[in-house]
């Protein structure tokens, strides 16, 4: 019992640290290590990893709030899209195919990576338009942060509000139809779409993640789903790691926490797109 | 929008966040707490409190649980705490809006709490 409880505190920081930093869940950590390491059965891994998402969400942002890293408003703003998302996702299980979403979402991720490959060889991380965007003035979703790798506080813009906000809508209905955190769209649809930095559109996926989990974790949790003696220990890890990972991201320059990001969104894109097409591997 | 107005929303906004996540803090620092007082007595006397595999499932088995400090029903109370945090999260934001007087923004705030408050109920009476 010892044993289990240490592992699964270590795992849990190490997923911690990584959720933190790329403002994802730990599912994608936490899932394979718990049924291909462990052995458990897939209910109580998902159990897990939608304890994980919330624990690394708010593990996270008391520092991200604090250092004023992240946008309170467009998370807000987004947060409408993304819990109909999740509700119109859990009403339509059974109606709707999951194959034409995995496709969907899949080409969506393989295109995003693509476009954070070629912001990184452009080496800009903020473009400043002459123009402000409308929507996003009236919405004062416009924000800066205090970036500690540059030493120095930017301003940014936001753009494409619809776009952004229909990505989340999709983000929503993928994390109740599919069961997944979605964190990986949620950065997607600021960085790609509203041509946020990488390093506010990370913080405040990290906020919104633990939000919409928060509705399906109540379903999880009393169904059985939760084993206290493997959950318990993990998100106490978690807290611990993502408290450690909101302080070295903010560190880190937002050119490395993009080489890391972009084969971690390729990899999910494509196993999302063999999913729709019905390849296994 | 002028220079000054811009900087009079920063400034706000930097207020708003602090609160929320003081609050933040406050909440999973408390679930921290429980849950690693659940760990450490299933750690230490190697019971559930249960048996078998039974865990407590219904808030009244977790609270009864508790009281009669058994280790699995502290470890579920822990963990329902952090699965509020989130929701605590939104609820302090639209106060913390509401005394910043930003009216639209304690508007979406309220929306998203509503939606989300449905979201539980269907996740609680649908499966």
């Amino acid at each position: 019992m010892i044993q289990t409880a240490l592992i699964m505190i270590g795992v849990g920081i190490f997923a911690g640290i990584a959720g933190a930093i790329l403002g994802i869940g730990g599912g994608m950590i936490i899932t394979p290590i718990l049924t291909l390491e462990m052995g458990l059965n897939i209910k109580y891994a998902i159990g897990a990893s939608i304890i994980a998402v919330i624990a690394t969400s708010s593990g996270s942002t008391i520092a991200y709030l604090r250092d004023n890293v992240l946008n309170l408003r467009v998370a807000m703003f987004l947060e409408i899209a993304t819990t109909i998302g999740a509700i119109v996702g859990a009403l339509l299980t059974g109606v709707l195919d999951p194959k034409y979403l995995y496709l969907l979402f899949g080409c969506l991720l393989v295109f995003s990576g693509w476009n954070m490959y070629r912001k990184l060889r452009r080496g800009q991380e903020v473009l400043q338009r002459v123009e402000p965007d409308k929507i996003a003035s009236k919405l004062k979703l416009n924000g800066s942060y205090y970036d500690k790798a540059e030493m120095k506080t930017i301003d940014y813009q936001v753009e494409n509000v619809p776009a952004g906000f229909s990505v989340m809508f999709g983000a929503g209905v993928a994390s109740g139809l599919l069961g997944i955190g979605s964190g990986a769209f949620k950065v997607m649809a600021m960085d790609t779409f509203m041509k946020m930095p990488l390093k506010p559109s990370s913080s405040t996926s990290n906020l919104m993640m633990g939000v919409t989990a928060a509705a399906s974790a109540t379903v999880y949790f009393f169904n059985g789903s939760i084993l206290p003696g493997v959950a318990v220990p993990m998100a106490l890890g978690i807290l611990g790691g993502a408290v450690i990972g909101s302080r070295i991201m903010q560190v880190l320059p937002a050119r490395w926490i993009r080489v890391v990001f972009i084969p971690i969104i390729l990899y999910i894109g494509i196993e999302m797109l063999m999913k729709g097409l019905g390849v296994h591997f | 929008m002028s220079e000054k107005e811009k900087t009079t929303t920063a400034a706000e906004m930097v207020q708003v966040e602090t609160i929320i996540g003081r609050i933040l803090q406050v909440g999973v620092v408390l679930s921290a707490i429980v849950m690693g007082i659940g760990l450490v007595l299933l750690l230490a006397t190697g019971d559930s409190g249960y048996a078998g595999d039974t865990v407590p499932l219904t808030m009244g088995a977790i609270l009864l649980g508790s009281w009669q400090l058994k280790s699995y029903a502290i470890m579920m109370l822990g963990t329902y705490c952090l699965i509020l945090t989130p929701v605590l999260r939104v609820v302090v934001s639209i106060y913390a809006f509401y005394k910043e007087r930003d009216r639209l923004y304690v508007m979406i705030t309220t929306l998203v709490l509503i939606i989300l408050l449905i979201a539980l109920l269907i996740g609680l009476t649908g499966k």
